[in-house]
């Protein structure tokens, strides 16, 4: 660890990943609070690499000034993690609380599997968004690809643009809102009515996310599981 | 045909084709229209260790005295990247079984059992239970495509990350864990409703290809400061190039398991006819270790139909390190015994036959999560006779190397064994017995 990252008491800390390996970096993130008590991290340099800033239980702020690879911010627990840039492959994957932000756009499975927390990107996303996501809020501001929401168990996802073919296929208790067009619903996701209650909900997720107020609720529709393929049955044989 | 005085009369004949068992599957898919699912693994005979021998030490091999000369058992496992290898006492691990299709007082027996003999345990599709983590010293978690409980905090808990890719029983399989299994617990551990039939995704959400387990890799690595070993479990099916790309990906350790390979509730006719038995997938899977030059420096694990300590050293002859056990370890604790009988005969089965482990309403109290039956199951005296079964299997082993003059399991070589068959002889690659013959030698994979 470079003798910054040591430093007692500082407040914002600078890790530049062109000259500091990264391995030092997640090292450093994975002592805060141990070692430092810096709350600000600015993280420069990134240049896609994989795997930045991924396991971090602390409620730091991270700050990633350019593009990153797979799995940036992989299992967050606690922290406030903002990409200025794209993001590859699995943002966000089985983040279990804190707040992930992308600025630019999403590769594939963002937010997979996440179990909690909130996944805010501000771009579009890739195929599988929210694939087997377990209780995370994930927004996108643009559209998502093919497959989203895929198997999703719990949790919501908001995405102000339109959604790629077979959305919420084998769907569990995900909740789906999507303000534009649905290119096709998967196997055993609907259409379902949009109450007042899911609208509030999607209000409070919206203002979670600082969004309040920019888009109107009721613009979007609702989907969710069918609930049809919960136990096998061989009049759904097609479906499987 | 009509019967006359005096005429030998044909027998009734079954056919060899649609004999009785299939004749009543037909009966039985016509009636329902839904394939059978069952637990365990391949129930045909198939090519297996049991058609290998040793050829023991005599004029040309010394051999060790029974009792006293030492004949090592140890081994460690991750030593190729991660800052803490496991040291285990003996190669004989317990497999991954998850608790939803294993009752937790189950998984509570394997841990005990399993540290009593100095051995790792291992996690399943369900995620990490306290009571296992508490009763196992070295427990290794499994890293699955449907991340059922998947979290952080267990993951730092673990000695070992295990992908899973696949399982023997069914390569290219997803789990199926049936509705009745699915109490509250073990739908609040994998964040589902209770009572569904839950089927876990066979492919991994977040990554395809070896390129991106690669990366895959890198991130657990990082997430865990590079302490903890990762092995990535293949079902054996391409064994060459399967474990070929997953040391290139970086896995410290590889997990082989042969279609033997028992599984908690999978289609009868995917257990049957899909995969490798274990005996024709360990030759390839270490001569891709060897061209890779990796061979002992990452390690491998096989499974799939190990029973006793002659399959152990066979496994181990064949060039594996170590070995898990999955259903003998179940026998161990309790899982098919006679004492059950009048209970198995009322759910239309015999003691040795029972494989609904799906319905969970084992008698044995193991394959369930009734709470009336897992309390028939007493964690400490099936642990026990776990860990009595693991040092018979070890003891077993340590015979016969001392027997072929070798002072550590790991000193068993291929050159120790001969096949019965010449079936088994090419897939072992070893002589046909009394002759220097090795069918299939030379040709690639
Ligand atoms: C009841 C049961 C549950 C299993 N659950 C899992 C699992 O969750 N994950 C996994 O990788 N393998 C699972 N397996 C497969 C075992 O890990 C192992 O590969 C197999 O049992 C080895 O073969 P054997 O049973 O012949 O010893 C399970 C096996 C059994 C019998």
């Amino acid at each position: 660890m470079n003798a910054q990252a040591t430093a007692p008491l500082a407040a914002d800390l600078t890790f530049d990943l062109a000259d500091q390996p990264l391995r030092d970096l997640n090292a450093a993130l994975h002592k805060a609070g141990v070692e430092t008590n810096a709350r600000r991290w600015h993280v420069l340099n990134p240049n896609g690499r994989h795997a930045v800033a991924v396991g971090i239980n602390a409620p730091l702020e991270i700050e990633i000034a350019g593009h990153v690879g797979y799995y940036c911010a992989g299992m967050n627990q606690q922290a406030r993690v903002t990409i200025q840039g794209n993001a590859g492959v699995g943002v966000a994957e089985n983040m279990m609380g804190g707040f992930v932000h992308v600025k630019g756009d999403a590769s594939q499975a963002a937010g997979a599997t996440a179990h909690g927390g909130m996944l805010l990107i501000d771009g579009n996303a890739g195929a599988r968004c929210g694939i087997s996501m377990k209780g995370v809020d994930i927004i996108v501001k643009g559209s998502i690809g093919h497959m989203s929401a895929f198997m999703g168990q719990a949790g919501s996802l908001i995405v102000f643009g339109d959604a790629g073919d077979a959305l919420g296929d084998s769907l569990y208790e995900a909740k789906l809102f999507v303000r534009g067009a649905v290119k096709s619903l998967g196997a055993d996701c609907i259409e379902k009515d949009m109450r007042d209650e899911h609208k509030a909900l999607l209000a409070e997720k919206l203002a979670a996310a600082g969004l309040a107020g920019t888009v109107d609720v009721s613009e979007f529709k609702r989907y969710g599981s069918a609930r049809r393929l919960y136990n096998f049955h061989i009049d759904n044989v097609d479906a499987y | 045909m009509t019967a006359h005085n005096n005429v030998p009369r044909t027998l009734p004949r079954f056919s060899s084709t649609f004999d009785p068992h299939t004749l009543a599957e037909i009966r039985r898919a016509a009636a329902t229209g839904i394939y059978d699912i069952r637990g365990g693994g391949t129930k045909r005979k198939l090519p297996h260790f049991d058609d290998l021998l040793f050829l023991g030490a005599s004029v040309s091999r010394y051999p060790l005295e029974g009792y006293r000369e030492k004949c090592g058992t140890d081994v460690v496992l991750g030593t190729r990247f991660a800052k803490k290898p496991i040291h285990l006492r003996t190669p004989v691990t317990i497999a991954g079984m998850s608790f939803g299709a294993l009752s937790a007082n189950a998984k509570e027996a394997l841990g005990r059992g399993a540290t009593a003999m100095g051995t790792s345990t291992t996690t399943g599709d369900g995620g990490m239970t306290p009571e296992e983590r508490k009763s196992s010293q070295t427990l290794v978690y499994q890293y699955l495509p449907s991340r059922y409980g998947m979290n952080p905090d267990d993951l730092r808990k673990a000695d070992a990350i295990e992908i899973v890719i696949g399982q023997g029983a069914k390569p290219g399989g997803g789990g199926m864990l049936l509705g009745q299994k699915i109490t509250e617990r073990v739908a609040g551990m994998r964040t589902l409703p209770a009572g569904i039939d839950q089927r876990s995704a066979c492919r991994h959400p977040d990554w395809t290809g070896p390129d991106d387990l690669e990366i895959k890799i890198e991130e657990l690595r990082e997430l865990t400061d590079w302490e903890k070993p990762i092995y990535v479990k293949v079902g054996a099916s391409r064994p060459y190039y399967d474990i070929s790309l997953a040391v290139k990906s970086g896995a410290d350790v590889v997990v082989l398991d042969g279609m033997q390979g028992g599984t908690a509730a999978t289609q009868d006719v995917f257990i049957e006819h899909v995969g490798l038995p274990i005996l024709a997938a360990i030759r390839p899977a270490v001569q891709a270790l060897q061209d890779l030059g990796m061979h002992r420096k990452v390690q491998l694990i096989v499974s799939g139909g190990i029973r006793n300590g002659a399959d152990v050293a066979k496994a181990l002859a064949l060039g594996a390190d170590a070995v898990a056990i999955g259903t003998a370890a179940l026998v161990a604790l309790g899982d098919n015994d006679p004492v059950h009988e009048a209970e198995y005969e009322a759910l239309g089965t015999t003691a040795g036959a029972y494989d609904d482990w799906h319905e969970g309403k084992d008698p044995a109290g193991i394959t369930t999560q009734d709470p009336v039956l897992s309390a028939r199951l007493d964690p400490v005296k099936a642990g026990r006779r776990l860990a009595n079964y693991l040092g018979v299997l070890t003891l077993e082993a340590q015979t016969i190397a001392r027997a072929c003059g070798k002072s550590h399991l790991h000193n068993l070589e291929p050159e120790d064994l001969v096949a019965l068959t010449i079936e088994a002889a090419a897939m072992a690659g070893v002589p046909l017995a009394g002759t220097e013959w090795i069918p299939g030698k030379g040709g690639t994979y």
